[in-house]
């Protein structure tokens, strides 16, 4: 990776000196704007003792922040095997020879892409039901999952089809002079290299889907988000409740981006074909957002 | 279907209104907030990096709803920008888009600059130019045209993360969408497909001009 140092020269006595006094100014600036801002929330009560306290006691954790967590993972973990298993089929249905499926296969793709997920989300927590005379309900579980399966699926599916174009062509006809067919040859050589070699994408991918798995909040899934309403409505603090709640998802979302970089830098050491070398490119491939 | 048209088209329109304007300030905003950010994490002042790096991780790994809830609930609660709620919301909501979104407009801009060849740098540094003027005059023009194509991806998203805006009461496409939901329960169908077209239509124009524009600036090397 290229460094960011080559943008200035080592600094020599003069620019020492005054990179040492800008230092200094923008430090102060920050901790002037920081102070600030502590000092605003100050002015609004919002170190008020009563508003932080009830995070020192167990059971806003074990009643709230937890169970929480536990509904933010399970529909992230669900929704995480679906939408692999979604990604690999339509990846590969999107490369098919056959036309019948692959412009169907890309057109679903694209439409999943180009929608918003909450819109996704709140159609099917809500169409089921008005169209069936409310006979089928599905839970909000379901609907959280599907919207994310369908949509993080899609993007999936993008992820494995550059994958599989960028295992070498020798290894398919590698394959077919063996004597396989085109669904052992998939099944056997191009999806496992595809996946080996996309799996830092796929990973990052997966902090987007935890992330999403807040959207449930709109259409009343509990999870880890959704404590800030009910925090907000027993101790009317909001504010240190976001806090705490964000200091829960960074962690688990910087340990996947962690496992991200460090596949990614294996994949290069070991020059996986498809592996760009710019790591930085990698991320923005994938559109982490 | 029609009658739904004649008698909701307005507000139909003014939530579609709602929606762009929301996109595009935020747009804007966080172009100019995530530059500045790069800016920062390839600065020489490690002060300027390690708070530049601090933001872009902690607003990156924080879910969108979280931080427009955050916006709403916290600061809705104690910052008024405009005497009306539904305006003070607005702002609100476009505050944490702008948070959110300058973020990886940041991080796409800085793989950017890492696409500029060493040599760039090089040369304006040898010419006397100083950091700034580095950045602003060689380096920066680069590596916005590097990363167009992405910076488009970002875009659409931001288009698509503002139906999350709703969750404050920001009467855009998607809280608009669900209010009819309730009152017209026998066209549930059309009414979904409606809104659903309203995005694809601004979304894919979106990524077909950036991916043009790509093209028709491309880096010169």
């Amino acid at each position: 990776m290229k460094d960011a140092t080559v943008l200035y020269d080592a600094p020599g006595p003069r620019a020492r000196r005054r990179n040492r006094l800008l230092a200094l100014l923008f430090a102060i600036a920050f901790a002037a704007a920081g102070g600030w801002v502590v000092w605003a929330l100050g002015q609004k009560d919002q170190w008020a003792a009563q508003k932080w306290m009830p995070f020192l006691q167990g059971d806003i954790w074990t009643a709230q922040i937890i169970p929480g967590l536990i509904g933010t993972l399970k529909a992230a973990a669900i929704a995480a095997v679906l939408a692999l298993a979604f990604g690999i089929a339509f990846g590969i249905a999107r490369i098919s020879t056959h036309q019948w499926i692959r412009l169907p296969a890309g057109a679903v793709v694209e439409f999943f892409r180009a929608i918003p997920l909450l819109l996704l989300i709140f159609f099917a927590s809500y169409a089921p039901g008005a169209l069936t005379n409310f006979t089928w309900n599905p839970t909000a579980l379901q609907a959280v999952v599907f919207g994310l399966t369908m949509y993080n699926g899609s993007v999936l599916a993008e992820v494995v089809r550059a994958g599989i174009n960028a295992v070498p062509k020798g290894q398919s006809e590698a394959g077919y002079a063996i004597g396989l067919r085109k669904g052992q040859l998939m099944r056997l050589i191009l999806v496992p290299q595809a996946i080996t070699a996309m799996m830092p994408a796929i990973v990052s991918q997966l902090v987007v889907l935890l992330k999403d798995t807040a959207l449930g909040t709109i259409i009343a899934y509990d999870n880890l988000t959704s404590t800030l309403s009910i925090l907000q409505n027993l101790y009317t603090n909001a504010i240190p409740a976001a806090i705490v709640i964000a200091c829960v998802y960074i962690p688990i979302n910087l340990t996947l981006a962690w496992a991200a970089t460090r596949l990614e830098r294996r994949n290069r050491r070991r020059q996986i074909a498809g592996t760009p070398a710019e790591p930085q490119m990698q991320e923005e491939a994938t559109g982490r957002l | 279907m029609s009658d739904f048209v004649s008698s909701e088209g307005h507000t139909i329109l003014l939530a579609f209104w709602m929606t762009l304007k929301v996109s595009a300030l935020s747009a804007a905003g966080s172009l100019v907030l995530g530059t500045v950010l790069a800016a920062m994490r390839v600065a020489p002042l490690p002060v300027l990096r390690t708070v530049g790096t601090l933001y872009v991780n902690v607003l990156r790994n924080t879910p969108l709803t979280l931080i427009i809830l955050f916006c709403g609930l916290g600061l809705g609660s104690i910052i008024t920008v405009a005497d009306m709620q539904t305006t003070n919301y607005f702002w609100l909501a476009v505050f944490g888009l702008v948070a959110y979104t300058s973020a990886f407009v940041c991080e796409v801009l800085r793989a950017g600059v890492n696409t500029v060849p060493f040599g760039q740098a090089e040369a304006a540094r040898s010419i006397g130019l100083s950091f700034t003027q580095t950045l602003r005059i060689v380096v920066l023009p680069q590596a916005f045209r590097a990363v167009i194509a992405p910076l488009g991806s970002v875009l659409i998203a931001l288009i698509k993360n503002t139906t999350i805006a709703a969750a404050i009461g920001v009467p855009e496409a998607f809280y608009t969408m669900r209010n009819e939901l309730q009152s017209h329960g026998d066209i549930v169908i059309p009414i979904f497909a409606g809104y659903a077209l309203f995005f694809v239509a601004l979304t894919l124009p979106v990524g077909l001009l950036f991916g043009w524009l790509a093209k028709r600036w491309p880096v010169a090397r």
